[in-house]
Formats: C-alpha cells, sequence, structure tokens
C-alpha cells in the first residue's frame, strides 16, 4: 500500500496569510473529526488554531495514514509555528507515533477516537468486559453507510453480515451531541446489524483537554 | 472476472477448467467451485492435486489483489466461501488418499479481540498448503494456548489481533513460552492489520506474517529449517 497515491488535503476551513500563520498552529486531523473540533474552536474562541483535515475514510486503510500524517506535516511545517496530529494510533501499530516523534508533533493519546471520546482511562477500565462493542460516534452515525456498510459490501452481499459482525453483541453509540435524530438512526443501524443498541453520551472527552493544552504560540516559550 | 453464464464446466478440458474454477473463485462462486471440483475429482485427479492447482492456486489469486488493493474484504470473504466449498468436499477425501502433510498449527486470536476474518482466512489457507490446522477461535488467554500446545503439540502457533490494544497480549503468551522453557520448541507466527515486522521481532515471534499467503510461505520455510536442523 505503501506505494498508493496520498489522498489531497481536504481544507474545511481557509488559512490565513503567510504572517498571521506564523502566530498559530495548525491541526492536521482525520475528516471524521472535522465538524467536531471546529464546535470546539468556536465555543472556546481557540482562534489560533487552523484546521486542515485528511480524508476520514484513510481508516479504511490505516497503513496509509502515517504516510499521508508525514506529508502534510511536511507540506506545511514552514507555514506554522507548530503543527499538532489529531490523531490517535488508529490502527498504525504505533507508526504514526513513531512518525510524530521523529517529526517533532505532538498528537492526541490513545488507541483510537473511541477510546479519547469516552476519555483514555474509561474506555481502557471498561475495555475488558466490553470488547464485544462496536462503535459508532455522530459522524459514524451520519456516515453509517458510507464507513461501515458499503466498505463491508453489505449493501452488495448482506449475507457477508453475521460472518463480519457475528462476534459482536452490541453497538454502542458514542453520542458527542444531544441529537434525537442521531440516536433513531443510530439504533437503526444496530437494527441492521443484528445488535443490541446502547447510547452513551461523551461528548468530546479527551480530544477537548488535548486541544485546549494547545496554548497560542506567542504563549510557547 | 467470468461473465459468460453459458459456459459449461463439464465441456472445458481440464485446463480451461482450472483456469476457469481460479474466475469463479475471484468471483466468490460457491456452487460453481463445487461443481468444478467433483467434476475434476470424476476425470480421476488426486484431492491434492484439485486443491493446489485448482482452489489454493485461484485462492492466491485472489490474496494478491487483496495486497495490492484491487479486492477488499467482502470479495476475500466470498472467495473464501467458495473455496471453503471446495474444500469440504476435498477435507475427507485428502485423509483418505494420504496427501503430503506440511506440520501442525493451533491458531487464535488473543485475548479481548473477537476479529477473526484474517485469521480463518489463514487457518483455510494453511490447511490448504497441507498443514493440519486446530482453531481456538477469538478472545484467548494464555492459558487457553498454553493448554492447546500441550494438548495437541503442534509445530507453528499462529496469534492474530486487529487492535492496537490487544496486540501486546502476543508478547504475554510469548513470554510465558520463554519463562516455561517452552518458547524453542514452536515456531510463533504473528499477524493483523495493525502489526508490522518491527513489532514482531520486538514481542520475540518468529515471524510477522502480513497476509494469509505471507502465513504459508513463511510456515513452510520456517517447518523445513526446522526439520533441517541437527536433532530436529
Amino acid at each position: 500500500m505503501s506505494g498508493a497515491a496520498l489522498p489531497s488535503l481536504q481544507p474545511v476551513q481557509d488559512v490565513s496569510g503567510h504572517a498571521r500563520l506564523a502566530d498559530k498552529i495548525l491541526l492536521i486531523a482525520c475528516g471524521a473529526l472535522a465538524r467536531e473540533i471546529l464546535d470546539l474552536k468556536e465555543a472556546n474562541g481557540w482562534a489560533h488554531l487552523d484546521l486542515q483535515c485528511l480524508p476520514a475514510n484513510l481508516h479504511l486503510w490505516p497503513d496509509r495514514i502515517t504516510e499521508a500524517v508525514a506529508a502534510a506535516v511536511q507540506q506545511y511545517r514552514a507555514d506554522y509555528a507548530q503543527i499538532f496530529v489529531v490523531y490517535a494510533d488508529c490502527g498504525t501499530g504505533g507508526q504514526l507515533a513513531s512518525k510524530c516523534a521523529e517529526l517533532g508533533v505532538g498528537m492526541v493519546e490513545g488507541p483510537h477516537c473511541y477510546s479519547f471520546f469516552e476519555g483514555n482511562q474509561t474506555f481502557a477500565a471498561r475495555a475488558e468486559d466490553e470488547f464485544t462493542a462496536f462503535y459508532l460516534t455522530d459522524f459514524l452515525v451520519r456516515q453509517f453507510d458510507a464507513f461501515v456498510w458499503k466498505p463491508m459490501g453489505l449493501d452488495r452481499h448482506p449475507e457477508l453480515r453475521d460472518m463480519i459482525f457475528g462476534n459482536y453483541e452490541k453497538l454502542v453509540y458514542q453520542a458527542q451531541t444531544e441529537d434525537a435524530a442521531l440516536d433513531a438512526k443510530a439504533r437503526e443501524c444496530a437494527a441492521r446489524l443484528g445488535l443490541a443498541y446502547e447510547r452513551r453520551f461523551t461528548g468530546y472527552g479527551d480530544l477537548r483537554g488535548a486541544l485546549a493544552a494547545l496554548a497560542p504560540p506567542h504563549h510557547i516559550p | 472476472m467470468a461473465d459468460d453464464d453459458e459456459i459449461i464446466l463439464s465441456e472445458l478440458p481440464d485446463d480451461e477448467l482450472v483456469l476457469q474454477m481460479h474466475d469463479d473463485l475471484y468471483d466468490g462462486l460457491k456452487e460453481e467451485i463445487e461443481e468444478g471440483t467433483r467434476i475434476l475429482l470424476d476425470r480421476g485427479w488426486t484431492p491434492y492435486d484439485v486443491l493446489t492447482k485448482a482452489l489454493v492456486s485461484g485462492m492466491k489469486i485472489v490474496g494478491d489483489d487483496f495486497r495490492d488493493g484491487i479486492l477488499f474484504v467482502p470479495e476475500v470473504l466470498l472467495s473464501a466461501n467458495a473455496m471453503k466449498s471446495g474444500m469440504t468436499i476435498l477435507k475427507p477425501l485428502l485423509a483418505e488418499t494420504g496427501a503430503p502433510r506440511m506440520g501442525k498449527m493451533v491458531i487464535g486470536t488473543v485475548k479481548g479481540d473477537i476479529h477473526d476474518i484474517g485469521k480463518n482466512l489463514v487457518a483455510m489457507m494453511m490447511e490448504g498448503a497441507g498443514f493440519e490446522v486446530v482453531d481456538l477461535g477469538i478472545n484467548n488467554s494464555v492459558e487457553k494456548y498454553l493448554e492447546a500446545l500441550d494438548s495437541e503439540t503442534p509445530d507453528i502457533l499462529g496469534m492474530s489481533a486487529l487492535l492496537t490494544t490487544t496486540m501486546p497480549y502476543m508478547k504475554v503468551v510469548i513470554d510465558t513460552l520463554k519463562e516455561k522453557g517452552m518458547r524453542e520448541d514452536y515456531i510463533v507466527l504473528v499477524g493483523g492489520a495493525p502489526l508490522n515486522e518491527e513489532f514482531g521481532k520486538a514481542i520475540g515471534a518468529d515471524a510477522y506474517c502480513r497476509d494469509a499467503a505471507v502465513a504459508v510461505e513463511t510456515a513452510k520455510q520456517l517447518v523445513a529449517r526446522r526439520h533441517n536442523q541437527p536433532g530436529a
């Protein structure tokens, strides 16, 4: 997979001119977190954070994530005082963390967004009793067909459902926001997968703390 | 690949039928694979030849295209189902006809992990390559692995994990084998999406296997090397 073309960056917010960018921190993030990051940025007045997203569907090929993130860091590092990677390990088996360390950029702690949304400590404490849970976030509920149903071939071959999901017992919808429509859709997703349903409000979990810790560049000693 | 509904498998000569079976495997056509398997057996092919030349070779193409990003998980699952149906016919016959036996493998997904698609593919391809496979299923504790190693006395222990959070458990198993002085008794192969060669080395496995085809080739090489060792 290493020879695959890198995905193009998807700007979700205009970045300003070079003079101002030097006072800012660039977040290079998974596209599945764009809405959440922009919401946090607006709610907290974090004007010093710029955002560039990589396509969320990189998660279908986790072995491509490290290379894509590294390319984005190289592309933007000269323009920003600091870059922060808004990915957790995300199935890279530690390779993303090693690459970020090598590049001298920070990243979000944890194995994946399900963990940091719930809070890494809480998620780890539950892991032993909940490893038969299939998780959805707000993003994945909205994009269930594009990111779960179709990539798993269930639109074309519904008979594969139990082969793929047969070992799961319940679907846990980790809700970042209070949204009755998403709750209803998540319940429907669970039914389509033949799983029990549980909604759990997480808010933004450790993501909020990770971004809040990014002080404006002029405050960096 | 195969898009001509008019093809009559029984009318094809052997070489074309084998190629057609490769196409049918690629397309995940279970019934066609069952039919092709029976035709070749009726024509006097040995079960071992049907398995290796028609099924395993066809599945190798599927594996290569999965590795190269041409095929995806659903297509591979359909192909695996088709191959499984052919193997169901061949398995009892292989035992009767004394097909070559390459070695024995105990395989399972580690504790806390329920993902078994890759593990099942490896098990199937290993069986296709002549290995006897004991599949422990999912969520295996170190005690379960040890119990199986004790009762089955395999040549190979295979461990699989899909999660970053569960893959370190492989080291727990390997370290336990070392503590008990059993590590050198087995070839340990590991695999799973978040793993890499570096991780395999770091935890003390004999090899990391990127996919099912690599697992088979690695197993063959390491078993042969083991058998060539003095006193083995």
